[in-house]
Order: structure tokens, then C-alpha cells, then sequence
């Protein structure tokens, strides 16, 4: 059924919020359905509620319904399953719990204990999202539906606000929305921070008779996945900020770059795109205002450098995705040489509400030059793993230890991971760090698409650059001879440095190249690839000249460059280690401190990691002469 | 990455009128080069030399832009691919959790190298650079299938698991 105008979308509204009122007593779940909780089986336990309901003589969904709902971004504590009324939060669900949540909570509003979540340090259980310090410290504006709607039906999404902003910003001359986005500042949320509304006014400006608007949903950098979240959990914000800035720019046509690895982004844009159309939200005559707008998926070819701007148009366009030199900015010749505005996926995301609640809202968040929040992608050694939206400005600290409970196993905190292959790693004095896009640029890092990836003291610091060197010297395009050919240098020098090969001076050829290529590569990958390497030299130096001149790795983490040595004084002698040792390395009896056979040790680090009591510790190996 | 060994497989006999109807629905613009090329890998599992002729032809445009295209993308190849693909994620999160030795567990138990597929057909192994589930590491995933918190232990797991799925 088409929505003829603007206002038949509000009373379309208001029914819903209606019908949904009537139904609040009633009994119901949503089930996460994120790549997440799907994978850890999350479509078994939607369908054991509904069989439980069925055998329990219920009517679906009349009675009692079991909802399905995008990413909650808690992924680590799959399945997640919260329970109406009342917001009761159960983590880790499997389908044998069922019988026992209808039984316990849904019928007596009784608390299964051992379902609930417990904070890893005080062992506190928390009864609904809200309390769980995770949840708490966020501010999720962005992500606000992901996890309460279903993202297949546009209703749900339209219940909570969807498209109202869409329909304020048709009542508005084009120029005067790109002046609210300017006005609150918004930067685009993909990395660069380049400001939002200069783009579109860039893009408004220049002539040409075709516009385009693309969304850049090719999010490659491993660490990242709050892009895949929002498409799978809330496309239709995606959907209606790109609708609003074709509006504001003039584009009748738009494309959504998503990456070949997203799968369950691609169907859920591309049903939420049906449905739109379907609704007359999207397409021809939108909302009866006459305004014409189409929107298209592009699944991505598996090419991280499909990130770049002007090598994701090659790669619409039907070429391989190599980038072009960027004379000519693409907002005045972009796609098929037309004025084209490409911005990030959570960019898009950002537009309904700037545009509904006024600039001056948006700007009451974050900091002076980077308002609003952002997400973020908390992972590696941190206890409470997701997704993460905070208002920029927020500190490491608070993003690290209360939102993420701190470091695995209450380890040592090392560093943390900024801006995927791009970034660079900062260290504990940073932890006060206010995070926004020119604080983490000045500290020697990036904002990036927003991976936090956090590090214990057994990470190396010259292996995790190896790491990111491996992963851009395979995926960069070959175009241009510094990223090409340096890369590939970089890489052997770290091979060399992560093998006990490493020469005095490495770490001087390194910043040499690095610097070098940082300067003459051609597009963004190049430029910021070698920030990894550099980022270990300036803020672990003693690292790099450890590898370089005694063949030590201090993390434990490089073969053949340390010994594990016990501690005897720590050491209880539990066998953890024993257990963990792949080659019998480990000698020693029950309760009595343990020692390593270096005859039969081969380094692999095992041990390092199984020990609770951290009594093992890598140690120097005697060199000869 | 050195060359690996591939096991050939026949050309399907009838291309041109298995190809039909993935033409017939693809718009004559070059555009759609790319989304076509993925329609023909997800049909026979790669791309027949003579589908890279037809495509051409279609869409209008030099063989040699279809080879490049080809080429380029990693999710497409010119060697047949098994039945599965089995996806081990590298990505950092994953790789700080152990994603390296989930590998080489399951490099092992196949018998092949990554980016190599096994004799049968079955199975090729692959590495990718982050999946997105990174609360999940280290990650694999069988053709969309995800499992999470892979161990080596956990290895012979999955592929039994996966014994019992379909292809596809």
C-alpha cells in the first residue's frame, strides 16, 4: 500500500504505535538474528519459543510472538533474547533454556539466574540491557533501532521514527538541508572525517546533468564491523539518510558498495529497498512530492582497496577497482564522471536525525570539532566484545575498562589498535585520551571506520605490524610502483625482524621507506599504509631494537626468538601449562613448581597463555657468540 | 602465494544454454560485468573460459576487460572451486585470538594449502581478511555458514557438521 504524502505516512505512524500499545502487556521475545547470534544458533532458539508457545495451546502471534531483530552488538554473549514485558535480558541461550524461560519468566515474570549476565569483575547479575555497564555508558543514537526491530519489516522500523526525517526534509528547499548537515557539522564517519556538508554543497554546485549518491558499505578493515551491523540490523536508516541527501543534492539515482563478505547485508538492503518502494518511500513519486529516487545494491568483489572512493566507482562502473589520481574531486566528477557524493554507510545513518531534530541537537554531543557519537568495534583482548556508541570525545579509558570490563584475564593493558591497516597502536599514556578524529590524528593514529582492538603484554608490537604489512602488501592493486614494490620491502624487513633475522638498522630502513612511501603513494591505501610500522617505532621503540639487535621478542608472541621460563615463586603447579603444551615440554609434578625442557620446546607460546597465575614469562635466549 | 595444484574439471557441455537465462536477465551495459561474472561463479562454482567469451559478447566489451575483471576480484576464479568454500578469517581480533593455528588444523585435516581445494571437489580453503564477527573470533565460515570461537580442537567438529548440510 503507497503512502500518498507525507501525512498518510504519519498516521501510517501513529496506527502502529497504536496497535503496538495494545499489545504491550502481552508476552513476547526478540531474538538476535546479527551474523553474530545467528551463528551461535540463534534461529534454533526463535524457533524453540515458537514451539514451546504452540505446544503451550498459544496463539501466534496472537498470544505470544517471537521477533527477530538485528544486531544488538553484544555478539560475544550470543544469543541474546530479551523478554516483554519488562526488558529481561538472557545471554548465551540455547533451545534446551526455552522450557524453562516460558515456564520461569514469561508466565510467572520469574528471573532464570543462571541465564542472566554477570559482570566479569563484580560478578553482579544485570536484569535488563540498561544495567549492564556495557549498554549503560552508550548513547545509542545510531544504533538506536538495531535490536529492536526486525529489520525485514519496514513497519517496525517506521513504529520507531523511521523516515520522519525523510518527510520533514521533503518540505525543505534541497539547499537548506545540505546547510542543516553542514551547520551540525557532521564528518564522515568511513576515516577521513572530511566534513559532510561540504561534500553535498561540492556536489550540489557542480554542473552536470546526472548526480549520483553511493553509500560505502565495503568495510575491509578487519576489526570493524559496525557498518555490517547497521545494514543488517537497520537498513531503512541507511536507506532514508540516502534518500534525504539525493534530495538535497539532486540525485535521482543511488548505489549501496556493499562488501562480497556481507551476505545478510546484501538481503536485508535489498528487501528494505522493496518494501520501501512498495510504500512509496522510494522510487517514483516519493511521498507524492514528486521527487524521483532509485536505489540499487552493489555486491563488492572482495577488494579491500574497493574502500577507496574513486576505486569503488571503478568497481560500480563494471572495471577492476583500481583508484585514479584525484585531480578533480569526485563530488564534481565521480561516477561516470557526474557530481557524485559517496559517504559512509553510518554517515548515511546519521542524516534522518540531524535533519529531524535540527543541527543544534547533534551538535550537543561529541566535541566542538567532531559532534555527535560514533560506533566503534571493541575487540581483541577485551572482556565485553561489540559494538560500541559513544559520543566522541569519550575517553580510552572509559571505553576500555567500563564499557569493555577491562583486559581478558586481567591482564596488563599494552595498546590499542586504532583505524584497522591505516591506524597505528597507541599506548597506556594515551588511555586519557579523548577520542575524536583530530585527537587520534595528533597522537600518530586514526580515527579510521572506528576498530578499537585492544592488546595484552602478549602481543608484539613488530608482529602485529608484519600482520598489517602482509595484509595491505596482498591487497594492494599494483597501480602504483611505491605501494607495489614498498610494501613488499617492508615486508621483508619485518619477516626478517619477526624471525630472529633481523639486522642492526632495520628499524631505520623501515621508517626511511615508510615515510617514503607514506609521500608518493597514489591513493589513500598507499598513503597510510606504512602508519603501522611507524606507529610501533615512534611509541615502542625498545620493541623494534630488541627484534633488530638481540633477537627478542618480549611479548612471546615471534618463534624462536625468547624462552618461556616459570616463575617459582608464582608457579602452584596446576598443569595448565602441561595441558596446553602440544610437545611435552613441560616437566614437572602436581603442586610443585613446573620448569620447561628447551630440548623439546618449540615456542609456540601455549603455555604463555594457558597460565592463570601469569608465572610464565618470556625470556632472552643466550646468543652465540 | 605459490601456485597450487588445481584439479581440472570438464567445461560444462551445453555453456551457451546453461548460460541463457543469467544473460537474458543482465542488462547489455558494462556495468553489469561484474554482478554477472558473480552469477556464473555462483553456478559453477567458476568461471568457464568460454562464459568470460559469452560475457563479453553481451555486454559489448573487450574479452580483455572481462579477463581483467576476472582477475581482479578475489571473489572470483578461473579454477573450479569446491563445493564448499571454507572461509578462515585472518583478521586482526582473529588473529590475536589464535586464527593462525585454527588454519593450519584445518590446512592439515584437508590435506591442502590455503587457497587450494581438495581432490574430491569438496572442500576449498581459503583465508579472508575479517568477516565482521569479530566477537566471534577466530571466525570461519562455510559457504554462509559462521561458527564462531573456531578452535583446532574444534576442526573435525565442523566438518562433520558440515558432512551433514547439502552443498550449498
Amino acid at each position: 500500500m503507497r503512502l500518498a504524502n507525507p501525512k498518510a505516512l504519519e498516521e501510517w505512524r501513529a496506527r502502529l504505535e497504536e496497535a503496538a500499545a495494545a499489545c504491550a502487556h502481552l508476552p513476547k521475545v526478540r531474538v538476535c538474528a546479527g551474523t553474530g547470534c545467528l551463528a551461535n544458533g540463534s534461529a534454533k532458539v526463535r524457533a524453540a519459543f515458537e514451539a514451546e508457545a504452540c505446544a503451550r495451546g498459544m496463539t501466534l502471534p496472537v498470544d505470544f510472538a517471537a521477533e527477530t531483530t538485528g544486531c544488538h552488538g553484544f555478539c560475544e554473549r550470543g544469543p541474546l533474547v530479551v523478554i516483554e514485558p519488562g526488558g529481561i535480558l538472557y545471554e548465551k541461550v540455547k533451545p534446551g533454556d526455552v522450557p524453562e524461560i516460558f515456564e520461569k519468566t514469561i508466565l510467572r515474570g520469574e528471573i532464570v539466574a543462571r541465564l542472566q549476565y554477570r559482570d566479569p569483575n563484580t560478578k553482579k547479575p544485570a536484569r535488563t540491557p540498561g544495567e549492564i555497564p556495557f549498554y549503560a555508558r552508550q548513547h545509542r543514537l545510531v544504533l538506536g533501532r538495531c535490536g529492536e526491530v526486525d529489520p525485514f519489516e519496514i513497519a517496525d522500523a517506521v513504529r520507531l521514527g523511521a523516515y520522519a526525517g525523510l518527510a520533514k526534509a521533503l518540505d525543505m528547499p534541497p539547499g537548506e538541508i545540505v546547510g542543516m548537515v553542514r551547520e551540525s557539522g557532521l564528518r564522515g564517519r568511513g576515516g577521513g572525517g572530511f566534513p559532510t556538508g561540504a561534500k553535498w554543497e561540492s556536489a550540489r554546485k557542480a554542473p552536470g546533468r546526472h548526480r549520483f549518491v553511493l553509500a560505502n558499505g565495503d568495510e575491509g578493515d578487519p576489526g570493524a564491523f559496525m557498518d555490517r551491523s547497521l545494514m543488517e540490523g537497520d537498513p531503512h536508516s541507511v536507506l532514508e539518510g540516502m534518500i534525504i541527501g539525493a534530495r538535497a543534492i539532486g540525485a535521482r539515482k543511488g548505489f549501496i558498495y556493499v562488501r562480497a563478505e556481507y551476505p545478510l547485508a546484501v538481503k536485508a538492503l535489498q528487501e528494505a529497498i522493496r518494501q520501501a518502494k512498495e510504500r512509496g518511500l522510494l522510487g517514483r513519486d516519493i511521498l507524492g512530492t514528486g521527487f524521483d529516487f532509485d536505489l540499487e545494491v552493489c555486491r563488492g568483489g572482495g577488494a579491500f582497496v574497493c574502500g577507496e572512493s574513486s576505486a569503488l566507482m571503478a568497481s560500480i562502473e563494471g572495471r577492476a577497482g583500481e583508484p585514479r589520481v584525484k585531480y578533480i574531486r569526485s563530488t564534481e566528477r565521480g561516477l561516470w564522471n557526474c557530481p557524485t557524493v559517496l559517504n559512509n554507510v553510518e554517515t548515511w545513518a546519521n542524516v534522518p536525525r540531524i535533519v529531524l531534530d535540527g543541527p543544534g541537537r547533534f551538535r550537543s554531543m561529541g566535541t566542538e570539532k567532531s559532534p555527535g557519537t560514533k560506533i566503534f568495534s571493541l575487540v581483541g583482548k577485551v572482556k565485553n566484545s561489540g559494538l560500541v556508541e559513544i559520543p566522541m570525545g569519550t575517553t580510552l579509558r572509559t571505553m576500555i575498562e567500563d564499557i569493555g570490563g577491562g583486559v581478558l584475564k586481567n591482564r596488563r593493558f599494552k595498546a590499542v589498535q586504532t583505524g584497522g591497516p591505516s591506524g597505528g597502536c597507541l599506548p597506556g599514556k594515551f588511555l586519557d585520551l579523548a577520542v575524536d578524529f583530530d585527537a587520534l590524528t595528533t597522537s600518530g593514529s586514526m580515527m579510521g571506520s572506528g576498530g578499537m582492538i585492544v592488546m595484552d603484554e602478549r602481543t608484539c608490537m613488530v608482529d602485529l605490524a608484519r600482520y598489517f604489512i602482509d595484509f595491505l602488501a596482498e591487497e594492494s592493486c599494483g597501480k602504483c610502483t611505491p605501494c607495489r614494490e614498498g610494501l613488499k620491502a617492508l615486508q621483508r624487513i619485518l619477516h626478517g625482524l619477526c624471525s630472529g633475522r633481523g639486522e642492526p638498522g632495520d628499524g631505520e630502513r623501515l621508517r626511511a621507506l615508510g615515510e617514503a612511501l607514506a609521500e608518493t603513494a597514489l591513493c589513500g591505501l598507499g598513503q597510510t599504509a606504512p602508519n603501522p610500522v611507524l606507529s610501533a617505532l615512534r611509541h615502542f621503540p625498545e620493541e623494534v631494537a630488541e627484534h633488530e639487535n638481540e633477537h627478542f621478542c618480549r611479548a612471546g608472541a615471534c618463534k624462536g626468538m625468547y624462552w618461556p621460563l616459570v616463575d617459582p615463586s608464582k608457579c602452584v603447579g596446576c598443569g595448565a601449562c602441561g595441558k596446553a603444551c602440544g610437545t611435552g615440554a613441560i616437566k614437572g609434578a602436581p603442586r610443585i613448581p613446573h620448569v620447561v625442557d628447551r630440548q623439546a620446546c618449540i615456542t609456540c607460546g601455549a603455555c604463555l597463555e594457558a597460565c592463570p597465575f601469569s608465572a610464565i614469562s618470556p625470556v632472552r635466549r643466550e646468543r652465540p657468540a | 602465494m605459490d601456485p597450487v595444484a588445481v584439479p581440472t574439471a570438464e567445461a560444462p557441455e551445453n555453456l551457451a544454454s546453461d548460460l541463457e537465462d543469467l544473460l537474458r536477465s543482465t542488462p547489455r551495459h558494462p556495468r553489469f560485468l561484474l554482478p554477472l561474472l558473480q552469477d556464473i561463479q555462483c553456478r559453477f562454482r567458476y568461471l568457464p573460459r568460454d562464459a568470460l567469451r559469452f560475457a563479453a559478447g553481451h555486454l559489448g566489451i573487450p574479452e580483455s576487460r572481462v579477463y581483467a575483471v576476472a582477475t581482479f576480484y578475489k571473489a572470483l576464479s578461473l579454477t573450479p572451486r569446491g563445493e564448499k568454500t571454507i572461509k578462515v578469517c585472518l583478521g586482526t581480533a582473529c588473529h590475536l585470538r589464535g586464527a593462525g593455528s585454527v588454519l593450519d588444523a584445518l590446512s592439515r585435516t584437508l590435506g591442502v594449502q590455503p587457497g587450494g581445494t581438495t581432490e574430491d571437489l569438496r572442500f576449498t580453503l581459503e583465508t579472508v581478511n575479517c568477516l565482521g564477527a569479530c566477537a566471534l573470533a577466530p571466525v570461519v565460515t562455510v559457504n554462509d555458514r559462521v561458527y564462531g570461537q573456531m578452535s583446532p580442537g574444534r576442526v573435525a567438529d565442523l566438518l562433520e557438521e558440515e558432512a551433514g548440510h547439502e552443498a550449498g
